[in-house]
Order: structure tokens, then C-alpha cells, then sequence
């Protein structure tokens, strides 16, 4: 399955995707990484302390984005189910 | 309502300072995040799903129309126009941004408000009843005791790396409207048989992973001395309660793996060592206090009587208002659960129309209830068709209190890091059925739904007629159902009825469920609850697992 | 100033000559009870800084008339200081050496206080009462 690398700002709360070599807000621009190489970034980025919850995300490669395997992690890259009017434009608020 | 002296606001100046010093610190890595997390948390401030979500603390649920002001311009400035009023009295804001947030704390002290201990392993917010210096059945207002309280416990240098969170409810009844048997200290005021005021205790209430009814450790503690027994409770629980698992956490498993009366003598023992040292506060101070709690200025020419020509009126009239202990008033609950809303929300808007409205009819007084409601505890019956006219433009004037649509849900996996499953869905699809129909809601009569995302149990479930539990089941969402739970002084836990459900099942076995307590009850005076306490739980599972 | 051999509440229970003791969280702060006259340095580990029992430790005996040292030592940061110095700590021994700046801020942060604790400060009620 592949994975993406998320976290979220330190100074923003802001959900955050790895795109190979910045952070984006947007899931689409994610880069696939192998649970390994995703295991080493973490490890290089935790000690400087800026990234919080730096986590990898099951996803599945749809309509030229990325939709994460679990309910929480889709609602995490969107936004709220219950605010379609806050919901994030990377993928749709049907694919919660 | 309580005025905070230069002491109160020296005090809240000095903790945002500190804050402001800790987030500096935090942004320029000189605490590592291990290390900010529970100064952050003892700020009230959560990092979710999207963002940090603050919990801002309303003490003992009660506010003044300036501070719901600020509120409404915090939700305005700081996050996205709306807040949330959450089953402890508090409000959350689900937006917030750490690198605004000292300005935001900046905002709050100049109206008397803060976020401390809202959050953290510490004593947080005080609950009470949202009727307190209103209701007809109170030995007296129980809300200057939360406010002696309130300031014991804040930054109390013993008891803030307790084992766990640890909640405090007071009221002054013997109807319980603020769940005190749920709560791991209750305080019910009395009298004792010389007509001296002070508490019987209880203690060891929860719910969560282990949900308990709180056992009463002491029929009367004067309420001269209800400070430092409760210190001798805390100290007890810091020094023995269990360290080694956040899901055994709480004392109410240290009451439970000690038994009662040994807890009992254990926090008897550590009391008679606590009296030489004159912890308690002195008499002029509870004067002091006692003294701001004065009832408003009634009318006392106020007409008693209420046109009801209007059905709609009536019904909200009959459905959301309380009797009053002054001839002529009432108190009004105000509904955040809409039809199609979200419970508990509350839009900017909203909320400085209900600023407003306390200002003019409420003698300035809003009440958070832990039903995620509001309430303007005086107002008088002639007044009621003017205010309810106001809120039924905003939206807020829904006719449902304690009815099927009247439902406690958490804010659930929709924004909270810890949830299992999403609540809100839930209860928009539940009350979807009956949104438009008073009648039908009316004929069913008191049914508390309550829901929460995750075994945590913001929303109480273990204390609903009928309660929903959300849970993970490899990867997705699904829910418990369990009936026959009550937060009120006929306090009972609600238990599992049978196997769980997905979306569509839960929402289709709380139809069932409903429509088989119409079938079985003796009458419509017999509520859901009632019925099943009469029947058992056998017949109801039967209709729902057919 | 050198430490004195610090002994385990064992060893001091079990008749050891020191006139220093260190307490963990699990032990009985009030066991030392019988030997305040001897101790003049009591040291109340912090293994982890969550872990509050140290706080009532401290406080117990202080409240109990022990007036020599009462040293805080291992995770103890300096955001836990305040809340430590009212709970009668009066020396650290900190894993991580703390800023001293920073503890100086900290320890001048607040200009009152609402409870009675270890130390001599008044509580908000008192400061009222005239």
C-alpha cells in the first residue's frame, strides 16, 4: 500500500503533506514514499521540533490525488463532514 | 455574578504572561514539544484533527452578556465565526492558530475570562446547575461555593501533575441537574437537622473506559470546612492513585480497588492532620463572595400569566421554560440543537444576539448547560414572547429540551484527534426524523440521546436513555448502542444492548427502539427511561435485533 | 556544599546513620516521620516531571515541621519551579541544568497566590480579610 508523510505546523495547528522536499496543504501534492524512507524522514525531522504528530498515511491513488484509508485521516485532509463549506479542495468532502 | 478584585486579575495577567514566556520558549526550541504539551494543556489548548482547539472555561457555567461578546469576537478574530458549548460548561474554538494565541488570551482577560485547567492533569472547570439562584428547589445558590471553588484549585501547586483529569460538580438540590454522582468529587448542598449549611460529599463518579456511579463518602462537611476536605480527598488521590495506565487513572478506580470505607478513613485520617494548618477560607470571604451572587432585582409587580394564543410560542413556552422561585419569571433554555444543525454550535451571530437579549430581559446572566444548551435564568413571563420572537429569527428558539432531538453529541472524529468514529452524522441523521414534527417529539417525550466518538465519553453516553458509542472496527467506524443510562439524581449507568452497528444500523435500531417504547409503555406520561427500567432490557433487544 | 551520604528510605528504615534520605515517588514521605530530628537534606526524586507525588511529599513534611533541605532532583523543569518552591522545595537537582534567567522570571511571576501551601506566602483570602 503506498504511504504519504503528514504532520501538522507547530506555529498553526495546519495539516501538513510531505511533497518529497517541502510541506504543502494540499494531499494531491504528496509525494508516495516507502514506509522506510518514511520511517527515516521522521527520524531526521523530530529532533528539530517543528513539525508536530509527524505520522505515515495509508492512501490510494484516485482521480490524481490521494485518499487515505481511514476515515479519520480523510477527515483530517478535508475537514469536518458536518462543514462541507470548510472543507479543504484536494478531494472532495464525498470522499469522507 | 462573581467580579474578579486585582487579586483575580493579577492572577490571570501573571498565567498569560507565563503562557506567552512558554510559547516563546516552545518557538524558539528551547522546550522540546514532550515538554510544552501538558504547559499547553493546562492552558486549554488541544492539537486536533485540523488544528489546536481551545477550550476557554466559563466557571460553573455562567457568563455575562460582555463576556458572551468577546466570545462571539474571539470566534470572529481567531477562527471561523462559531464556537462550540461543550457537556462541562466550557466553550471550544476549533481554529486556532498557537502563534495568535497569546493575543487571544490578551482578549480574554480584559472581560475576566481564561483558559486555565480546562485541560491537563489538574482539577478543572467547576460544574453546577444552570439554574442555580433561579430554581424553586435550591437550599441556596451553590455557585459561590464553585467560586471558593474555582480558586482553591487554580494553580494549586499539589495537585497539578495528578494521575488524571479531575472533575468537580456542585449543586444544591436533591433534583441533580448537573450529574454530580458522574463526577469524581460531588457536592450537594444541605442543611443538617440544626439548620446548618454544608455538603454531602460523594466521590469516585466517571465514565470513560470504566464508568462508575460516585459512592457518598461523607453525609455533611460544614461548609466552613468543604476546602480543605476536599484537599484531603486530593491529596489521597495524588499520592495513591494509579500512575500506571491513563485508563486507571481516575479515582474513581482508586475508590473502587481501595473500597469505600477505607478511602473513606484514609481521607478522614489525612483530614484530622490538614485542620491544625487553617487551610479553609475564613468567613468574611465567603461573605465576600456570597455577596455577588445577590438575587437580581426582581419585579416584584411582574404579571404571572402568559399569553399562549400562539401554538408555537406555547409549545416552546410549555417545552424550554422552567419554573422560577419569583413569582412572575421563568427560566429559558435555549436550544443549539436545531434542525440540521450541529448541538452544542453556536455562530458568532448568534451569540451576540443572545449577549444582547440577557442584557435587556435576563438581568445580564447566560448559563452554559452540560447539555451543551443555553439558559437565561430570569426572565420575565411577560417578557417571553418579545425574547422568544428574537430567537426564533436567530434560530435559536427550537422547541425541544430533553426531546429526541434535544441530543448530546461530542464533537466526535469531525475534529477530535482522539475519536473513533464521527457523533454529529449520527445525531443529524437521528433527529432528522422528527425535525419538523413537535407533535411526534412531544409525544415521545423525554429521551436524552447522548453520543460520543470514542470510550473517553464527552458526550456522556454511558448517561443517555439511550446512549451511542463510537468505535473503530478494523478501520471503520462503528457504534454501540446501550440503554437505560441517567445523569439526574436517579443516576444509573447505561449498558450495552446487543451487537454494534454501522451508520445507517445505529440510526435504524434508535427508530426501532423508539417506535417499540410507544408500543410497550403504559401510557404517554411513562417515559422512555421509565419503561425500560419497568421492562428490562430483554424486550428491547428483542426489537432490535429481530 | 558536598552532600552528605544519601540514604534510601530502606537503608534509613533499617537503621542507617545518615543525616540525608532520598524518597521516590511510591514511598511514604510520612515514614520519615520518626527521623526528621536526624535528617538534614531530604531528597524527593522526580523520575518523570508528570509524575506528581513529589509535590505531596514535600508538602507533608514540611507540614510536619521538617525545616532542613528539601532537594527536587531529575526531570525537574524549570516551568514546575513555582509550583515546587510553594510546595516546600527549597534546592534542585535537576537531569537538565536550568536557565537561570528563566528561573528567575518564574519565581517572580506571581504576585499572589489563592491556596495556603508549603511556603510563607499568604493566600488571596488572607490579603482580603483587613
Amino acid at each position: 500500500m503506498p504511504h504519504i508523510l503528514t504532520g501538522n505546523r507547530l506555529e498553526t495547528g495546519d495539516v501538513l503533506w510531505w511533497n518529497g522536499s517541502d510541506w504543502t496543504h494540499h494531499i494531491r501534492e504528496a509525494a508516495l514514499l516507502e514506509p522506510a524512507a518514511i520511517e527515516a524522514l521522521i527520524a531526521e525531522m523530530k529532533p528539530a521540533e517543528r513539525i508536530n504528530d509527524l505520522a505515515a498515511v495509508e492512501v490510494t491513488v484516485e482521480g490524481g490525488s490521494y485518499r487515505p484509508t481511514t476515515t479519520r485521516e480523510r477527515v483530517r485532509a478535508i475537514g469536518p463532514s458536518v462543514r462541507p463549506d470548510f472543507a479543504l479542495p484536494s478531494l472532495p468532502v464525498e470522499t469522507i | 455574578m462573581y467580579r474578579y478584585d486585582k487579586i483575580d486579575q493579577a492572577i490571570v495577567d501573571a498565567r498569560v504572561a507565563e503562557f506567552k514566556d512558554q510559547v516563546a520558549r516552545r518557538l524558539n526550541n528551547e522546550i522540546t514539544e514532550d515538554q510544552f504539551k501538558p504547559l499547553r494543556l493546562m492552558n486549554g489548548l488541544y492539537l486536533q484533527l485540523h488544528a489546536y482547539m481551545l477550550r476557554v472555561a466559563i466557571p460553573y457555567g455562567t457568563l455575562s452578556g460582555t463576556q458572551m461578546r468577546m466570545l462571539a469576537h474571539i470566534a470572529r478574530k481567531y477562527d471561523r465565526d462559531y464556537g462550540h458549548f461543550t457537556t462541562r460548561q466550557n466553550i471550544q474554538y476549533n481554529w486556532i492558530k498557537l502563534e495568535q494565541f497569546s493575543d487571544l488570551l490578551d482578549d480574554l482577560s480584559k472581560v475576566e475570562m481564561h483558559a486555565f485547567q480546562t485541560s491537563g492533569n489538574c482539577i478543572r472547570n467547576i460544574s453546577s446547575d444552570q439554574f442555580a439562584g433561579a430554581a424553586a428547589d435550591e437550599v441556596a445558590d451553590p455557585r459561590p461555593y464553585a467560586e471558593l471553588l474555582r480558586q482553591w484549585s487554580t494553580l494549586h501547586p499539589e495537585f497539578s501533575f495528578l494521575p488524571r483529569k479531575f472533575k468537580i460538580a456542585v449543586i444544591a438540590s436533591e433534583a441533580d441537574r448537573a450529574a454530580i454522582q458522574l463526577h469524581d468529587i460531588g457536592l450537594q448542598l444541605r442543611k443538617n437537622d440544626a439548620g446548618d449549611l454544608g455538603f454531602r460529599v460523594w466521590v469516585g463518579g466517571g465514565m470513560g473506559r470504566t464508568p462508575v456511579l460516585a459512592k457518598v463518602i461523607r453525609e455533611f462537611i460544614p461548609v466552613s470546612q468543604f476546602l480543605s476536605y476536599s484537599e484531603a480527598i486530593l491529596r489521597v488521590y495524588n499520592r495513591y492513585g494509579r500512575r500506571d495506565s491513563i485508563y486507571k487513572a481516575r479515582i474513581k478506580i482508586l475508590v473502587n480497588e481501595l473500597g469505600i470505607e477505607a478511602f473513606t478513613q484514609q481521607v478522614e485520617a489525612e483530614w484530622a492532620l490538614l485542620q491544625p494548618l487553617a487551610l479553609d477560607a475564613p468567613q468574611s470571604e465567603y461573605d465576600r463572595i456570597i455577596a455577588q451572587f445577590p438575587d437580581p432585582a426582581f419585579d416584584p409587580a411582574a404579571q404571572d400569566s402568559i399569553d399562549v394564543s400562539d401554538p408555537e410560542f406555547g409549545a416552546w413556552v410549555d417545552q424550554n421554560t422552567h419554573f422560577h422561585k419569583q413569582r412572575g419569571y421563568a427560566s429559558v433554555t435555549i436550544s443549539l440543537k436545531p434542525p440540521a444543525g450541529i448541538p452544542g454550535d453556536a455562530s458568532s451571530a448568534q451569540m451576540d444576539i443572545i449577549a444582547d437579549l440577557a442584557e435587556r430581559y435576563a438581568h445580564d446572566e447566560i448559563r452554559v448547560t452540560h447539555s451543551q444548551n443555553l439558559v437565561l435564568a430570569h426572565v420575565r413571563k411577560v417578557d417571553l414572547h418579545s425574547l422568544w420572537t428574537v430567537l426564533r429569527a436567530a434560530g435559536l428558539a427550537t422547541a425541544n429540551l430533553d426531546l429526541v432531538t434535544d441530543i448530546i453529541a461530542c464533537p466526535g472524529m469531525d475534529y477530535c484527534s482522539l475519536a473513533n468514529a464521527r457523533s454529529i452524522p449520527i445525531a443529524q441523521k437521528i433527529a432528522a426524523k422528527f425535525e419538523n414534527d413537535g407533535a411526534a417529539q412531544r409525544d415521545i417525550g423525554e429521551l436524552k440521546i447522548k453520543i460520543s466518538g470514542c470510550i473517553n465519553g464527552c458526550g456522556h453516553h454511558h448517561a443517555g436513555h439511550i446512549g451511542i458509542l463510537g468505535v473503530d472496527k478494523k478501520g471503520e467506524e462503528a457504534y454501540q448502542l446501550l440503554l437505560g443510562g441517567s445523569g439526574a439524581e436517579d443516576a444509573s449507568l447505561a449498558k450495552i444492548l446487543g451487537p454494534g452497528f454501522d451508520e445507517n444500523g445505529i440510526v435504524d435500531a434508535v427508530d426501532r427502539l423508539i417506535a417499540f417504547y410507544k408500543s410497550a409503555r403504559t401510557g404517554p406520561d411513562e417515559r422512555f427511561l421509565d419503561a425500560y427500567r419497568r421492562l428490562g432490557p430483554a424486550p428491547f433487544k428483542d426489537a432490535v435485533y429481530v | 556544599m558536598s552532600d552528605p551520604q544519601i540514604a534510601t528510605l530502606a537503608e534509613l528504615l533499617a537503621g542507617a546513620n545518615s543525616s540525608a534520605v532520598r524518597i521516590e515517588p511510591g514511598d511514604d514521605a510520612r515514614a520519615l516521620l520518626p527521623h526528621l530530628g536526624q535528617l538534614t537534606l531530604v531528597e524527593i526524586t522526580f523520575p518523570k516531571f508528570r509524575d506528581g507525588r513529589g509535590y505531596s511529599s514535600a508538602r507533608i513534611l514540611r507540614e510536619a515541621g521538617f525545616t532542613g533541605t528539601l532537594r527536587a532532583a531529575g526531570d525537574v523543569l524549570v516551568d514546575q519551579l513555582g509550583f515546587m518552591v510553594r510546595a516546600g522545595f527549597d534546592d534542585f537537582a535537576p537531569d537538565v541544568p536550568l536557565d537561570p534567567a528563566v528561573v528567575e522570571r518564574t519565581l517572580a511571576r506571581y504576585p499572589f497566590v489563592y491556596q495556603k501551601a508549603a511556603d510563607a506566602r499568604a493566600p488571596a483570602w488572607a490579603l482580603r480579610e483587613g
